[in-house]
């Protein structure tokens, strides 16, 4: 079957189409996430003002503050006000640091953005071999060793990988400093060095999941006939897979990578509070214990956002790898 | 399900189901009659070292205060396992009951509570969890009702594609050319008959919802002292880890074994069940 040059390109249209409608329905999703953040934060846990001033406060003095505050105005106008600050970068004053959130979350994005892209550096290469190894070592004693590692790993806290690592790495081996503080002036030799373990901690967490979701969709692509076929041509498997399987998965593969990478935004919260790393998610774990609610709610939206861009990511992956989902 | 028929399906699980099945069970028992067993009172100072080694009168050890880490355990396994099966309980059926109303009901109750649930479900669940924390607080009632709400979306989409599934057997059509009730459809035509499926979403929910807590009482927001789970045991004795002491090793043992424990009886049931 060929293809006349007129149903390619109209082809090439409805994949527009169709990841436009994806992005499009997230954003809708975003708008829906950010309704239940606001509605939990704001609305539902009763009178700000009220609380702030405490219980001697006199009438006068609390109606006074919620003017202020914004809170005499109904409902919806304070969302619209709220969302709209938002998207244009402005997210409030902190109610703690007295400073605008915006100015504290420039201060520390960066961290975080840092430590997860040398992460996802570390993590994605040494989850897609071992995912590769374990499937093609199918029901060998490799595979199952491995299966039943990541299998356990998927099952621990993050809280615990991190201990466990700073047990292994900083007490016992002594190769580590267990809290990551960066100097100012640091070189990038000092910088690795004192990211690499809540790198490990973090690493270890999401490459479980992503080496499993790898070797499953390797081991899908094994049961298929040219697979069989090939076999039969008397290829060795290791060529098999090298350069019939995994050109085939790469779609399944990176499906798989941008649904693990989200494992990151909880791993984060857990890892650099545990090494006191200066990042978004500590900042969003300070906010929950001072109660700071415009600092947690722009914390909580960012993740969120990440959190919806990854599995956008994931989900036009797998219509760019499948034809049979495109051309429906 | 009969005793026999219990102990029958036991010997199908293969071997990494037998020692979920065996950790599982050790737990449950440590949770009801553990405390009662307990050596010493959980909150008493009786060791006068701190992070003290396994001993005969302290046989994991004591903590940071040089209180007895045995009896800590049971009382913290207790706060564990009883929050989490709570919370996994409470999510289950809430999130069962709404599916069978949105398989069930009308087109605009489906599509309503459906869109409602798509969208909490994309909120990361600790994000979640941590909103709510904020907003209302952290007592042993909240937490175990802000566990179950963050694992509702979860068990409603899955018990929504059985119920819808279901509800189109012949069975149904039947019952309700009868004439049977909806509520008797429910609950004695539809939800029989996929209780498997959903009692091992329902462990899937137990370990995520204890890996939650574990971790929120590791940061300091969950179980409020003086009562402790075995996430705020870790969390008090972390100054321990440089010596590698048992009171911070035996807590994250206690929770690593529960939570493998139960993945791998999951792990194994299916195929327990197809044959």
């Amino acid at each position: 079957m060929t293809a006349s040059p007129d149903a390619h390109t109209q082809g090439g249209r409805q994949l527009a189409l169709m990841i436009l409608g994806r992005i499009g329905a997230s954003v809708v999703t975003l708008i829906l996430v950010a309704l239940v953040v606001f509605a939990i934060s704001s609305l539902l846990p009763g009178d700000a003002a009220q609380e702030a001033l405490g219980q001697s406060a006199t009438p006068e003095q609390i109606a006074a503050l919620r003017q202020e505050m914004g809170l005499d105005r109904p409902a919806y106008e304070r969302f619209g006000t709220w969302a709209w600050g938002l998207i244009g970068g402005d997210a409030g004053q902190s109610l703690v640091a007295n400073m605008p959130v915006g100015d504290i979350i420039r201060e520390r994005l960066p961290n975080s953005l840092i430590l997860a892209a040398i992460t996802t550096l570390v993590a994605v290469p040494l989850a897609l071999g071992i995912g590769i190894a374990s499937a093609m070592n199918r029901d060998g004693r490799l595979d199952r060793a491995l299966n039943i590692a990541t299998l356990s790993m998927v099952a621990l806290p993050e809280f615990l990988v991190a201990t466990l690592a700073v047990l292994i790495f900083s007490v016992w081996l002594q190769w580590l400093p267990s809290i990551a503080l960066v100097p100012e002036e640091a070189g990038v030799a000092e910088l690795l060095k004192a990211l690499a373990m809540p790198v490990a901690a973090l690493a270890i967490v999401v490459m479980a999941q992503m080496a499993r979701m790898t070797r499953a969709a390797i081991i899908d692509q094994l049961d298929r006939p040219y697979v069989e076929m090939a076999v039969l041509k008397g290829l060795s498997l290791r060529r098999i897979i090298l350069t019939h399987v995994l050109p085939n998965s790469v779609g399944p593969i990176f499906n798989a990578v941008a649904l693990s990478l989200s494992y990151l935004l909880g791993g984060a919260i857990i890892v650099e509070t545990i090494f006191n790393y200066p990042g978004l998610a500590s900042l969003m774990v300070n906010a929950v214990t001072s109660r700071d609610m415009p600092l947690l709610q722009a914390c909580a939206m960012i993740f969120c956002a990440a959190y919806l861009a990854l599995m956008l990511i994931a989900d036009v992956a797998a219509i760019l790898a499948n034809p049979r989902l495109r051309n429906q | 399900m009969s005793v026999g028929r219990f102990l029958r399906s036991l010997r199908g699980l293969s071997l990494a189901g037998r020692i979920g099945f065996g950790l599982v069970l050790f737990w449950v028992v440590t949770a009801l009659i553990g405390p009662m067993l307990a050596p010493h009172p959980v909150g008493a100072f009786v060791d006068r070292n701190v992070f003290g080694g396994y001993s005969s009168s302290f046989p994991l050890g004591s903590d940071y205060l040089g209180r007895d880490v045995l009896s800590r355990l049971l009382s913290g396994a207790r706060y564990t396992i009883g929050l989490g099966a709570s919370a996994a309980i409470a999510a289950c059926m809430v999130g069962t009951g709404l599916a069978l109303v949105a398989a069930l009901g009308s087109r605009w109750t489906d599509e309503l509570l459906s869109r409602f649930m798509d969208t909490l479900l994309s909120i990361p669940s600790k994000i979640l969890a941590l909103v709510l924390i904020a907003a209302f607080g952290s007592s042993l009632l909240l937490l175990m009702v802000i566990a179950a709400f963050t694992y509702v979306p979860g068990n409603y989409r899955i018990a929504r594609a059985l119920a819808v599934n279901l509800n189109q057997m012949d069975f149904v059509v039947a019952a309700r050319a009868r004439g049977e009730r909806a509520l008797h459809i429910a609950l004695s035509e539809i939800l029989p008959n996929m209780i498997h499926p959903l009692l091992a979403d329902f462990g899937l929910r137990f370990v995520f919802i204890v890996l939650l807590l574990s971790a929120l009482s590791f940061l300091g927001l969950g179980v409020q002292p003086p009562a402790a789970d075995l996430g705020s045991l870790v969390r008090e004795n972390i100054s321990g880890i440089v010596e590698g002491a048992p009171a911070i090793l035996i807590p994250a043992l206690a929770i690593a074994t529960l939570t493998v424990g139960v993945n791998m009886l999951i792990d194994a049931l299916p195929h327990a069940g197809r044959k």
